[in-house]
């Protein structure tokens, strides 16, 4: 009720000129104020912990290049969480500018988990073939990460326009695969945790509800398309 | 380029033996002189980080002026080299005092250095039990002073792959024990941390099975390279490393090196230690480094020296953490793969 309600709404509101003038206000305010902002407060992690590498606030600690392993990959994996939020949040405000959001969002945590596997490439394993190869094969965990890491490749090189433009239906099945790469995500932080596991709890809690969100979303809509 | 180069580690960084020795014996002399201008040498983090640690003699000086450890303090005074000590570069004073794994105070590394500093170290009472002569309630002054205090720098292997090089001062274990007259029947020594949740925020959460409990073989108690350390760096011992008391068995991986002991107890069975409570298929009794044995998630193969900079490269960990010669014998005819 309430979805057919928010649709004949938002219709009768663009029939308005008022309303169009309001939604022009709106894209406006989201290029030129919302995504430079969203922009420069996603950079506020990679800031804070160069601000700490160059010794200007306090320093990396002990073990650096666990620091920064440790910092980017759970950054990688916030990021992974809003972008998921992003949908729900767009479905309880019934407004539709969060997803113009959604890409930036994904991007960067596709960004933090770049940056994560170059400092297990470079600074943990020194670019060692034979040690990365053996970590993936033996190592369940790094099994998870690395899968993780291709399935999120894919997502990121079609995400400009013009790919998804090209895609048409497939580009959706691709984006799909942002659900076992946020599963996986997370499991690599639970296996990898010695035996405390209240954070990536958190972090599996967060994800199921939002998993758990669009299940019963997707029933929901099946059931009004196909009343039994 | 995000991040500053740190200068490859040069042989000739590493503090020969003669030097080491010389320094310490200036040092010495300059304490015995009444020069105590050395105080808070090792206290302050930028000589701490930047210069080579001078070697006992160096922290006496500058050793807490609480009266609460004083007989600790006077005792480090005579400290004792020994021949145990590895000639590796030490780790700095800020290494060994801010990267520590010590859950009551909470599970990051950074987590002891900030919650343990209030923890009451004085009095301290150790109870010892079980299959000895000469049991009882002993004070930790009544522990220590019988003995000398040695200077023992140690490698020290985490079961996360890393490692650290520390100059630990304690009696060993083995001294101790035979004063206790332990029995025939006792086969293990059992260990337990202090259990008060009140001092030990870490303890209001099971992360693991309070009070957290280690033991030994009493071959590896015995054994001369087994210590209890009561400082670090010719100093009392931080709270965060473990104070007031503490074990240290370098070819063990560090969990073995139980911190903050309340209680000793001989048994006739073997004790069962924190870790192999909680992951029985992660961690087992012996616990002992090697490279060949892999953690079931991660390899144990090569090792990270912490403190040598972001572009350090990890290094092979060796077998009984390069003390097999002095070890191995103990575990003759076991097998570590299933005893790991």
């Amino acid at each position: 009720m309430a979805w057919i309600w928010s649709k004949t709404f938002s219709m009768s509101a663009t029939a308005s000129p008022a309303a169009a003038r309001h939604r022009w206000g709106t894209t406006k305010k989201i290029r030129y104020v919302g995504k430079p902002l969203v922009f420069v407060l996603s950079l506020l992690p990679i800031g804070l912990i160069a601000l700490r590498a160059f010794e200007i606030t306090g320093t990396l600690g002990a073990n650096p290049v666990e620091a920064l392993m440790d910092h980017f990959g759970i950054w990688g994996l916030r990021f992974l969480i809003i972008t998921l939020a992003v949908s729900p949040l767009r479905q309880v405000l019934g407004k539709p500018w969060p997803l113009q959001f959604r890409r930036m969002l994904g991007l960067f945590a596709y960004f933090y988990i770049m940056l994560h596997l170059a400092t297990y490439l470079w600074l943990d394993q020194y670019f060692d073939a034979a040690a990365i190869i053996e970590d993936i094969i033996e190592r369940p965990y790094i099994t998870l990460g690395m899968s993780a890491v291709l399935m999120l490749t894919a997502l990121a090189v079609t995400s400009p326009h013009a790919a998804r433009r090209r895609l048409g239906k497939t580009w959706q099945q691709i984006h799909y695969l942002v659900y076992p790469a946020a599963i996986l995500g997370v499991w690599h932080f639970w296996w990898q945790v010695k035996n405390d596991i209240l954070e990536p709890l958190i972090y599996a809690v967060l994800l199921s509800g939002l998993l758990l969100w669009r299940l019963i979303k997707t029933r929901a809509h099946r059931s009004r398309i196909n009343p039994t | 380029m995000l991040i500053k180069r740190a200068d490859p580690i040069k042989p000739s960084e590493i503090t020969s033996e003669a030097v080491y020795f010389n320094r310490r014996r200036f040092v010495q002399s300059a304490v015995a002189a009444g020069t105590l201008m050395l105080s808070g040498v090792a206290c302050s983090k930028e000589t701490a980080t930047n210069t080579a640690y001078a070697g006992p003699g160096a922290g006496a000086a500058s050793a807490p002026d609480s009266s609460s450890a004083s007989f600790v303090a006077d005792a480090l005074g005579k400290l004792q080299p020994s021949k145990y000590s590895t000639r590796e570069k030490v780790n700095s004073w800020e290494d060994v005092t801010t990267y520590n794994n010590f859950y009551e105070f909470g599970l990051d590394k950074s987590d002891p250095a900030r919650n343990a500093q209030d923890l009451k170290t004085q009095p301290w009472s150790i109870d010892v039990s079980g299959e000895a002569d000469n049991t009882g309630r002993f004070y930790l002054e009544d522990f220590i002073s019988p003995h000398t205090l040695e200077e023992r720098i140690y490698r020290l292997r985490c079961v996360e792959a890393w490692s650290m090089v520390i100059p630990w001062a304690g009696i060993e274990l083995g001294q101790l024990i035979k004063r206790f007259q332990p029995t025939s029947k006792a086969r293990y020594v059992e260990f337990k941390t202090l259990y008060d949740p009140d001092q030990m925020p870490g303890q209001r959460r099971r992360s693991l099975n309070w009070p957290y409990t280690e033991g030994l073989t009493m071959a590896e108690a015995m054994h001369p390279l087994t210590i209890l350390a009561v400082g670090v760096f010719g100093k009392v011992l931080p709270n965060q490393n473990g104070a007031p008391l503490r074990l240290v068995v370098p070819w063990k991986y560090g969990f073995k090196s139980i911190k903050s002991i309340v209680s000793m107890k001989f048994t006739e069975k073997m004790p069962a230690n924190s870790w192999a409570v909680a992951q029985p298929r992660e961690y087992g009794f012996y616990a002992n480094v090697n490279p060949q044995v892999d953690h079931p998630r991660w390899s144990q193969a090569r090792e990270r020296p912490i403190g040598e900079g972001l572009f350090a490269k990890k290094i092979p960990t060796r077998m009984f953490n390069g003390y097999a010669d002095e070890v191995a014998h103990l575990y003759d005819g076991l097998d570590l793969v299933k005893n790991f």
